[in-house]
């Protein structure tokens, strides 16, 4: 199954990669790996999306905790937790109907323009993966250029949300009031696909 | 004369202001090695560590370095002089050619969790990164096999680096720290300080053992009618034997040690059933097979002792204790799980069993009275044993005769093959760090310069190195090193004409296709010791041995004991490879 590890570890150099090499020697694939500064800036936390089954996961987790500069490492993916993603978007929306199509779908998924020239336009897009890859599939057909995602990252809710119930709900609770933290300045469509039902 | 005398000066009243009173990065790693109580260095010089080396020389009364023929040598003589001595081993070599040829010690020290601090010159900074002559990424290469490593960037953080290195290559599961040292960085100055500049807390997770899962533990022990201590290396490394000891004989438990626990638990004591796995007894594999409760200390279940994994103690459930989390779990999933220290976890087992009381501890005992017979008629049924030859000498008897001349109180060092098996099974020993082998790794070219690191630090001992005339070969150079110290090891070389641990699977599994495995070409070993200035000595025939082994052993100084043994012989009991007691083969 797909775990989402979160670790804190020092930010020295080399130490990224003792861990993503404890995925590498199990022959693991790692989905995702994000890393930045945490509220101290002597350590810095590793988000680590992959795919294995949960023993082996297990086994790496502990295999990490052991590393002499990791301080906490944990699989959130049981526990109720919020997980986002950025991707940058290069479109080929020539002007005319084609971006408007784009425009009305960025507005839809509350992404961004961030640039635009003659050829087409980047577009900047956040949510979980699953939002993420929606707007991806369906910005396909119009012409993506290129595109490129950050890969996740995560942290632990505050509100103690039933885990088992964490991953449907997340979507619905957490969204709105996401948007208005971030102060987004797109105003939440009612057509919006992940904000209702 | 001058650095003499600024080391003198405490380091509290190092004077900060004037850099150039300051301690050269060279100076602060040796004094940093003294403070951490090193007396010996194994190592073999080179440009990047040119600076260290002249240190050295200044601190050569406090400090003796030795040197090896071959930096691979040098780890195996640093982890050699841990094993006996259950102290820090450390190795310095220099960059690029002399850090590869420390990977080998690195990677043997990592499987066997032993603890050493390897030191590697490294190219000057501004040089890292830019294919510079003798540069490779050391901390790369070495970074799947160290329990940490370290570039050292600043002189400043090179005496805190050195103090953490040793601290966590000791403290629980111990293990390599590799220390990588820029040219420029041991050439700066800087004032000497412990403390200065640890950003990192360095974090110790020894627990003490979790009373409600010690509870579980002793309740599940006292009510199991066919429990089986299954004992590894952790034991040695804890200091755990005589808790161990204890504890088997309060419950009457039988015990079976790993290849890395041989010598924690007495062989001839009458609880033992012997060594577990793929060449161990009857016995002990018949034991665990039929075990209902596996009482797992200080091991990893590895693949030599488990075989095929899903069929190893098929009825039994598993306490495992080990200090190591990541090693719990990760092959077979206990039922019990005690993170802990094994002594600690030991004396705590104990304490708690010894809470429920004598009758509840002799109704425990009595009801494994069948067990115990069926053990006893396993043990009769297939001891270990060997035929006796009348032309040509039986290796196995070799070890016994090396036995009965050393009084059971060797230092047995091997290398890696069917000679690490039969002194393995044939030589019973009594005492912890009796026994030092290259396990997880099975690294050979082991055998001869651990022995040397081990004699180091047990001068008094009789120290052999029972070694394969393949393995002699791969570092037979040291013995120059043996004797520039004069470390007077006993070399046993099982002269058998093969590299006959491989051509044993070839006869078994191969159909006696002996591919690769001849090595009648080898050099006259007796004339080789000579060479080297030692003595050098050999048997061919069985009525020799004896007085050939008492010859070697008697010999004052550094001895090669040439025993030219049958040739095909092969290592019973041998369970193949990914099978379990049921495919034991007991007999050829
Ligand atoms: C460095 C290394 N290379 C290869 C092997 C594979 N190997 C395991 S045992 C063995 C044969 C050892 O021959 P020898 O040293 O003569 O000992 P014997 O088995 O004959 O007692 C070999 C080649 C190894 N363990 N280590
Ligand atoms: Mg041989």
């Amino acid at each position: 199954m797909r775990h989402t590890l979160s670790i804190v570890v020092a930010d020295q150099p080399g130490e990224l990669s003792r861990i993503v090499g404890l995925f590498s020697a199990r022959g693991f694939n790692i989905e995702t790996v994000s890393a930045g500064e945490t509220p101290d800036p002597k350590w810095s936390r590793v988000t680590i999306v992959t795919r294995g089954d949960d023993r082996t996961v297990e086994q790496i987790v502990k295999q990490c905790q052991r590393l002499a500069r990791v301080r906490e490492v944990q699989d959130v993916t049981m526990q109720p937790h919020i997980e986002r993603e950025m991707a940058l978007i290069d479109v080929a929306a020539k002007p005319g109907a084609t971006r408007q199509e784009v425009l009305s779908l960025v507005a839809v998924f509350r992404a961004k323009v961030v640039d635009i020239s003659e050829s087409g336009m980047i577009i900047e897009a956040s949510g979980n993966k699953d939002k993420v890859e929606a707007f991806i599939e369906l910005l396909r057909p119009i012409g993506i250029r290129d595109y490129t995602r950050t890969g996740c990252i995560a942290i632990g809710r505050l509100s103690r949300v039933d885990s088992s119930r964490a991953a449907t709900e997340e979507e619905e609770l957490s969204w709105p009031v996401d948007e208005r933290a971030t102060g987004d300045v797109n105003k939440p469509s009612p057509s919006h696909p992940f904000s209702t039902g | 004369m001058i650095a003499q005398a600024q080391l003198a000066i405490p380091p509290a009243t190092m004077p900060q202001s004037d850099v150039l009173t300051q301690p050269r990065g060279a100076e602060i790693l040796i004094q940093a090695l003294v403070h951490e109580g090193v007396d010996a260095i194994f190592g073999y010089p080179g440009g990047a560590v040119l600076h260290i080396y002249d240190e050295l020389w200044r601190a050569r009364n406090r400090i003796t370095h030795y040197l090896v023929r071959h930096e691979q040598g040098a780890v195996h003589m640093a982890e050699g002089y841990a094993r006996a001595s259950g102290r820090v081993g450390v190795a310095l070599v220099t960059s690029g050619p002399g850090a590869t040829n420390a990977v080998t010690g690195i990677a043997n020290a990592y499987m066997d969790s032993t603890p050493i601090v390897v030191i590697t010159g490294q190219v000057p900074i501004p040089l890292i990164g830019t294919d510079a002559f003798q540069e490779v990424d050391t901390i790369g290469i070495t970074r799947s096999c160290v329990k940490h490593n370290y570039l050292v960037r600043d002189v400043r953080d090179l005496a805190p680096v050195v103090h953490e290195a040793f601290h966590l290559a000791r403290t629980g599961r111990p293990g390599p720290i590799v220390i990588d040292i820029p040219k420029d960085v041991s050439a700066a100055r800087a004032s000497y300080s412990r403390l200065k500049n640890i950003s990192y807390p360095c974090i110790d997770r020894r627990s003490s053992p979790d009373p409600h899962v010690v509870a579980r533990a002793a309740a599940a022990i006292v009510q199991a009618r066919r429990p089986v201590l299954y004992v590894g290396g952790g034991i040695l490394n804890s200091g755990a034997a005589p808790a161990l000891l204890a504890f088997a004989e309060r419950l009457q438990l039988p015990v079976t040690p790993t290849l890395m626990g041989l010598d924690g638990f007495p062989s001839a004591h009458p609880l033992c059933l012997n060594m577990l796995g793929m060449h161990g007894t009857y016995a002990a594999n018949m034991a665990v097979a039929e075990s209902d409760l596996l009482i797992a200390i200080g091991v990893r279940f590895d693949d030599r002792v488990t075989g095929k994994l899903a069929t190893f103690a098929p009825q039994a459930r598993v306490i495992h204790i080990d200090i190591d989390p990541a090693n719990v779990g990760k092959n077979r999933a206990p039922q019990i799980s005690l993170i802990a220290d094994a002594r600690d976890a030991l004396c705590a087992l104990l304490e708690k069993i010894e809470s429920f009381g004598q009758a509840r501890i002799d109704e425990s005992v009595s009801g494994r009275a069948a067990w115990w017979e069926r053990l006893r008629a396993w043990q009769q049924e297939q001891p270990l044993r060997f035929s006796g030859a009348a032309d040509h000498i039986k290796p196995q008897s070799v070890i016994r005769e090396l036995h009965r001349l050393t009084k059971g109180n060797a230092l047995l060092v091997t290398d890696v093959g069917q000679h690490q098996m039969w002194a393995a099974q044939f030589y019973p020993f009594q005492k912890s760090r009796q026994w030092i082998t290259s396990g997880g790794l099975g690294a050979m070219g082991f055998g001869l310069p651990a022995a040397i690191g081990a004699q180091l630090v047990r001068r008094d001992e009789v120290v052999v190195a029972v070694v394969g005339d393949g393995g002699f070969q791969m570092t037979n150079q040291e013995l120059a090193t043996a004797m520039q110290y004069d470390l007077p090891i006993k070399v046993l070389i099982m002269n058998n004409g093969y590299l006959g641990m491989v051509r044993q699977w070839q006869e078994m599994f191969y159909e006696r296709a002996y591919s690769e495995v001849d090595l009648t070409v080898s050099p006259d070993f007796v004339k080789l010791a000579e060479a080297y200035g030692a003595f050098g000595v050999r048997a061919t025939r069985p009525e020799e041995l004896s007085d050939v082994l008492a010859a070697g052993l008697a010999h004052k100084g550094v001895a090669v004991m040439d025993i030219v043994v049958s040739k095909e012989e092969n290592v019973f009991p041998i369970i193949p490879a990914g099978g379990n007691s049921r495919d034991m083969i007991t007999e050829g």
